[in-house]
């Protein structure tokens, strides 16, 4: 099967297929002593793990995974805020603010905070979603305290100059047209959020609304940063080759010695996505969609909001019905029907409030979407009625629990586990029991949670349909040296 | 995650593929731990450089043969992108869904792209299915089907993929660009196909691709992980003993730079425009590659760093993104890069981005300049090696470009020795922009189609 990295759908905005942070969920030391096989898998694993917890006196969390093979640490600070906590009005602010992050302290000048990292021989970068924020640095291990200063100092220091902010607002109105604007699919994968969340601030992108973010000023952002950046916030996340004691003990040094803001550190209260009652329709025609896609979202709970099995069942349920060259759908509308030219499914369960179960597919010729539509939903049925075979489960939890191992092999994706994990409800219990809770999922579960959530009422379906206008136009010239092309 | 992960810095927006080639490409890194790299020679005399890593049950292998889209038939681009899409659907006594059940069973990785110069595998398994999933992919490279029913699927996909591309600016500029950078010569072709070619190319065109470009004289092979030498090397020859002694490829001539500066606008209905611009760069055994290496850091590789973010991005929020890199193809050197801005800005980010170029070709660096750069290209070399996958792909690269089992070890040294003078001189020599070649895909002002 070809890996078609060209095809729609960013990896930013469906994670299971994205390969990077979602998929890798993780267990700690425990991996080494796995065997694949799920039979002996399920056997209860020995206490032992990698990764070490601690707690400074001002609430900041801290976790160390020691990977000693190379010496080199990942350094990452994990704020429990993101997109969906942005006042109203206010959309793109998280987002921005993490950008503005790089614009000074006291002590460092605006724009120096990265070159100083490059100075250090190191690799910076931050990224922002729904429920976190995340800033980290990749350093040679003896560099480790200089980034711990740095990053802690601008976790109460940041100075934000006028100019600055506005030129930077011209940046990430460059990032929205890149991501989005230029872009059908992601314009209608934005349009179904809106329509799947009622009320649930994940309704709204976390790059922001244009019209919104063409508004944010300097004083959004220090209000932003004033309420949620704070010790007490954060997870502090080393991966690498250190000790814990050692990254404890600066930790102390630096961070610790930020008081923390009574204000936050409690629950997480966001407004409450009520039942869906109605299956709502997305149609999107543009004259820049190269091909008829389909998609469907449906709403799900999370790995921390799930009935305990319920988060682990629906994963295995996305790998046997869409996440290989032989999975329910595929084999369906790509090798047998012939309607689609790739069909896929997966679960994204890492957000703090819900999830989303999705399906995806490209028209193959000039196939309709509604015969697409209709074979998924056959697809969904088959498996509602009748459930999975013994084989497809095992196969699945042999490939999630290889992926586990898989995933072991880098330092930077245990940081990004754990962090993730923590910054988002879910303890570190959680994440190195992962390997025995996948185990641990029936057939009976598979089907049960097939038949709760694949429920219509609970989605969205959305079609990107292409139009004749709007395509490129390439003028035909006589002369000069191109090859001949299309 | 719910919706978005949105990260600060977005350097590849456009030429996906370049850049992730290139990543491999780049200068490698030595952590400071020692790291044992072997030179293990099989009984059939087939040779691979390990390093092994006990310390998780993975084997990770990277091999390439040289080749690649330049030698797709004349005629018919996209054979060798087509033969990469087809290789893991069936082999052997296994049809294309068990051959793909299988590689579930085993939960082993294979992942095959072809770039310009070469067919690339990368192959993960688990030790305790490393004798059976070696067995898959020794069937892959020796008894691929390529059955019809199977090509048929994969072939829609292919057309799908290309009907995509043909209203994405991304694909559609770095697509112009190399188009009117090497015209008839193989590197101007599109390496995933045409509309045309793709409904054209036939089981016998992959059959024959393998045939010609799956042997032993142009294999080079990286393994790390979970295996010793003795074990790599009975792995060697069951994988790849088999397979013929010499290739048969067509020589692939070697570009000569030439003609006058040209800009292409592709008018596409997007708010922004995305540009790719690009000239002659250094091949990778030029004797000048790593000052020029130094060079394109601080200009515009380096992020947060470079010259072009600061002017484009940072002073002035034009774009998102911007950058440069270069790009070391078998018989062409291109230094390239791009930028993405809203329509009304392409001219004014483009004339910053030249006036940089034009700076640099002058100047070349200050000693302050090159200090940072040494800094952290010397710095930030241990980041390179701290994964197995990471340092198959390192160890595979430094193979294909001759580089020398020694060139871990030298390679700082390297850096550390080139002097301002050495960047003066090669800037010069690489920043003329003599054949400026500009493509861009959107409705773009202040800038007019040149040279055409």
């Amino acid at each position: 099967m070809l890996q078609l990295k060209s095809l729609r759908t960013p990896p930013y905005s469906n994670p299971s297929r994205s390969g990077t942070l979602l998929k890798v969920q993780l267990l700690g030391a425990l991996l080494m002593t796995l065997a694949l096989s799920p039979a002996d898998a399920a056997q209860p694993p020995a206490p032992s793990q990698l990764a070490f917890h601690g707690k400074l006196d001002n609430g900041l969390e801290v976790v160390v995974v020691p990977d000693r093979r190379a010496p080199v640490v990942t350094h990452m600070v994990w704020y429990r805020v993101g997109g969906a906590d942005e006042p109203q009005g206010k959309s793109g602010i998280a987002h921005f603010l993490e950008h503005l992050m790089f614009k000074g302290t006291d002590k460092i000048a605006p724009g120096e905070f990265s070159k100083i990292v490059a100075g250090l021989g190191g690799q910076d970068n931050a990224f922002t979603a729904q429920d976190i924020t995340s800033y980290f640095q990749r350093v040679a291990k003896e560099k480790l305290p200089q980034v711990m200063e740095m990053e802690s100092d601008r976790m109460a220091n940041l100075r934000l100059d006028e100019k600055e902010v506005l030129t930077e607002r011209k940046v990430i109105l460059e990032e929205r047209r890149s991501r989005v604007d230029n872009d059908p699919g992601s314009l209608l994968q934005e349009q179904m959020m809106a329509a799947m969340y009622v009320a649930h601030p994940y309704h709204t992108p976390v790059i922001g609304w244009e019209t919104e973010m063409r508004k944010l000023s300097r004083a959004d952002a220090l209000a932003f940063y004033k309420k949620f950046y704070a010790p007490n916030n954060a997870v502090l996340v080393v991966t690498g080759d250190v000790e814990p004691d050692e990254v404890m003990a600066l930790a102390k040094a630096t961070y610790g010695k930020i008081p923390a803001n009574p204000e936050v550190g409690g629950p997480r209260v966001r407004p409450t996505e009520p039942e869906p009652l109605a299956e709502r329709r997305v149609i999107l025609r543009d004259g820049r969609v190269g091909k008829a896609t389909f998609e469907r979202y449906y709403l799900t709970p999370s790995s921390t909001t799930a009935p305990p099995g319920e988060a682990e069942a629906l994963q295995i349920l996305a790998r046997i019905i869409g996440s290989s060259a032989t999975s329910r759908v595929y084999n369906a509308l790509v090798r047998d029907e012939k309607t689609a030219s790739s069909a896929s499914a997966w679960y994204s369960g890492m957000a703090l409030d819900t999830g989303r179960f999705g399906f995806y597919a490209i028209a193959a010729g000039d196939a309709k979407l509604e015969d697409i539509e209709a074979s998924m939903d056959r697809v969904i049925d088959e498996v509602i009625r009748n459930g999975v075979t013994p084989e497809e489960l095992e196969r699945a939890k042999t490939g999630e629990i290889a992926n586990l191992i898989y995933a072991s092999d880098s330092q930077q994706s245990l940081a990004h586990t754990y962090g993730w994990n923590l910054a988002t409800g879910r303890t570190i219990e959680d994440v190195e029991s992962r390997q025995e809770r996948l185990n641990a999922v029936t057939r009976e579960q598979v089907q049960a949670v097939a038949a709760k959530y694949l429920d219509r009422k609970r989605s969205v379906t959305g079609y990107l349909i292409p139009v004749p206008s709007g395509l490129a136009k390439v003028q035909p010239r006589a002369g000069g040296d191109a090859a001949t092309f299309h | 995650m719910t919706h978005a992960i949105l990260g600060r810095k977005h350097l590849s927006l456009a030429v996906a593929a370049p850049l992730a080639a290139l990543s491999l490409l780049l200068l490698a890194a030595l952590p400071a731990n020692a790291m044992k790299i072997q030179k293990v020679i099989s009984k059939k005399g087939i040779e691979a450089w390990l390093v092994e890593d006990h310390s998780r049950p993975i084997l990770s292998m990277q091999f390439a043969f040289a080749g690649g889209s330049s030698q797709d038939p004349e005629g018919k681009p996209g054979v060798a992108t087509f033969v990469s899409g087809m290789l893991d659907e069936g082999a052997g006594d296994l049809d294309s869904e068990a051959f793909q059940n299988r590689l579930e069973d085993l939960a082993a990785k294979m992942n095959v792209t072809a770039s310009q110069d070469h067919m690339s595998v990368s192959f993960q398994t688990l030790t305790q299915n490393r004798g059976e999933s070696l067995k898959l992919l020794q069937m892959a490279l020796t008894s691929p089907h390529f059955e019809a029913k199977d090509a048929e699927r994969i072939r829609e996909q292919l057309i799908a993929s290309l009907r995509v591309e043909e209203k994405d600016p991304n694909k559609t500029a770095a697509n112009e660009w190399f188009k009117l950078a090497f015209g008839s010569h193989p590197y101007g072709r599109p390496g995933n196909g045409t509309l045309t070619s793709v409904a054209a190319i036939t089981p016998d065109d992959l059959h024959g691709y393998v045939r010609k470009n799956f042997a032993r004289d142009n294999l080079k092979i990286a393994a790390v992980g979970d295996i010793d030498a003795a074990q790599l090397g009975e792995a060697l020859d069951s994988v790849f003993g088999d397979l013929p002694e010499k290739s048969d490829r067509k020589p692939v001539a070697e570009v000569s730079w030439q003609g006058t500066p040209k800009q292409r606008i592709v008018q596409m209905p997007n708010p922004q425009s995305v540009v790719q611009f690009g000239f002659q760069g250094l091949k990778r055994n030029d004797p000048d590659f790593i000052p020029a290496y130094i060079l394109n850091y601080v200009v515009g590789g380096g992020g947060f760093s470079s010259k072009l973010m600061q002017e484009v991005r940072e002073k002035r929020g034009l774009a998102y993104s911007v950058y440069t890199y270069l790009y070391p193809l078998d018989h062409a050197g291109i230094f390239a890069g791009g930028v993405a801005t809203e329509n009304k800005s392409v001219g004014q980010s483009l004339d910053l981005i030249k006036a940089e170029l034009e700076l640099a070709a002058r100047d070349g660096l200050t000693e302050e300049e090159l200090r940072k750069a040494k800094d952290y290209l010397v710095g930030s070399f241990a980041l390179r090696f701290d994964t197995s996958a990471k340092i198959a792909a390192q160890l595979l690269a430094i193979q294909l470009d001759n580089l020398g089992i020694d060139y871990i070890d030298r390679r700082n040294g390297e850096i550390e020795a080139v002097t301002v003078a050495d960047i003066k001189r090669v800037a010069k020599r690489l920043m003329e922009q003599k054949n400026l070649i500009v493509t861009v895909a959107g409705e773009p002002e202040g800038i007019r189609e040149v040279g055409l």
